[in-house]
């Protein structure tokens, strides 16, 4: 169907990576700037392999990149993927928030006829409980 | 995280596309909106797009019929048919594009309210990953800019979420 599938095995790779909290705190963290492993162990209670681990599968996804400095080799955020994949999903809320806004609208407008027309005939209500 | 107007999109599986939307209204007033030709013409259809036609036959085994009228005339029709229907709570509905008519998709509705707004969620269930995939990215089509502000909101809500 030739639509745009070189894309696609990226956006696999973009979405996989991006299925796990920790990653996806990973990259918050990184969207402020680049850290080290050190660094971004911290906030998490993971030894250092693991949160190495997260790493490696964000690296593979060509989310994160690795800093110029030898030592610290801290990791920073690549930002083309990851706008593929917001650009992706972004496009098909766009399409429905249209008319979801309109839908609102429309619910205000039925709420206060509602109100005018029928005396508060309660909607029967069940298990509304928590 | 209830706040309305906050349409979350997200891929639960490889065939799977779900929304959540929050409405101020009671669950009735939206599911009606959901299901009643009527009312689904006041609102249904991405930004300059309106229904041209839409009939709705609201019974297990009845069907629905949409053409959507967009800019310059374009047309982008749909039909389907209802599996459950259990007002004002749940629908569960076969559907199919024009365009796309070996393909269709199994799309499920849940209404839950919880003071006096209504969550909606839908899932909708396709053939193949691959035809999921085409649907993301024909809504793409309709305008949507890559940049670093979306990127923030994404990891805004990701986190969000798993918070």
């Amino acid at each position: 169907m030739g639509y745009g599938q070189s894309t696609s095995a990226g956006l696999d790779a973009t979405f996989a990576a991006l299925a796990d909290p920790t990653r996806r705190a990973i990259l918050a963290r990184l969207a402020s700037g680049e850290a080290s492993v050190t660094e971004l162990a911290k906030p998490f209670a993971m030894s250092q392999p693991a949160i190495s681990k997260h790493l490696k599968v964000l690296e593979h996804a060509g989310l994160i990149s690795r800093g110029r400095d030898a030592q610290r080799r801290p990791r920073r955020i690549e930002a083309r993927p990851l706008a593929d994949a917001s650009g992706w999903l972004e496009g098909y809320r766009k399409f429905w928030e249209g008319s979801f806004r309109r839908l609102d609208a429309l619910l205000d407008e039925l709420k206060t006829s509602g109100k005018k027309k029928r005396k508060s005939r309660p909607y029967k209500k069940r298990g509304n409980h928590r | 995280m209830k706040n309305t107007g906050t349409l979350q999109v997200t891929t639960p599986t490889d065939r799977e596309i779900m929304m959540t939307r929050v409405f101020d209204a009671p669950r009735q007033l939206v599911f009606d909106a959901f299901t009643k030709a009527e009312l689904l013409k006041g609102w249904f259809g991405p930004r300059g797009w309106s229904l041209a036609v839409c009939e709705v036959d609201l019974r297990v085994g009845g069907g629905f019929r949409f053409v959507l009228r967009g800019p310059g005339g374009r047309e982008m029709g749909m039909r389907g048919v209802w599996r459950e229907i259990a007002p004002p709570e749940r629908t569960v509905h076969m559907e199919t594009f024009d365009d796309y008519p070996q393909d269709s998709s199994l799309v499920t509705g849940l209404f839950v309210e919880k003071d006096g707004k209504t969550t909606f969620t839908a899932t909708v269930l396709y053939g193949s990953k691959e035809v999921r995939d085409i649907v993301l990215k024909s809504g793409m089509e309709h305008g949507a800019a890559e940049s670093y502000d979306k990127l923030a909101e994404l990891l805004a809500t990701a986190e969000a979420r798993s918070a």
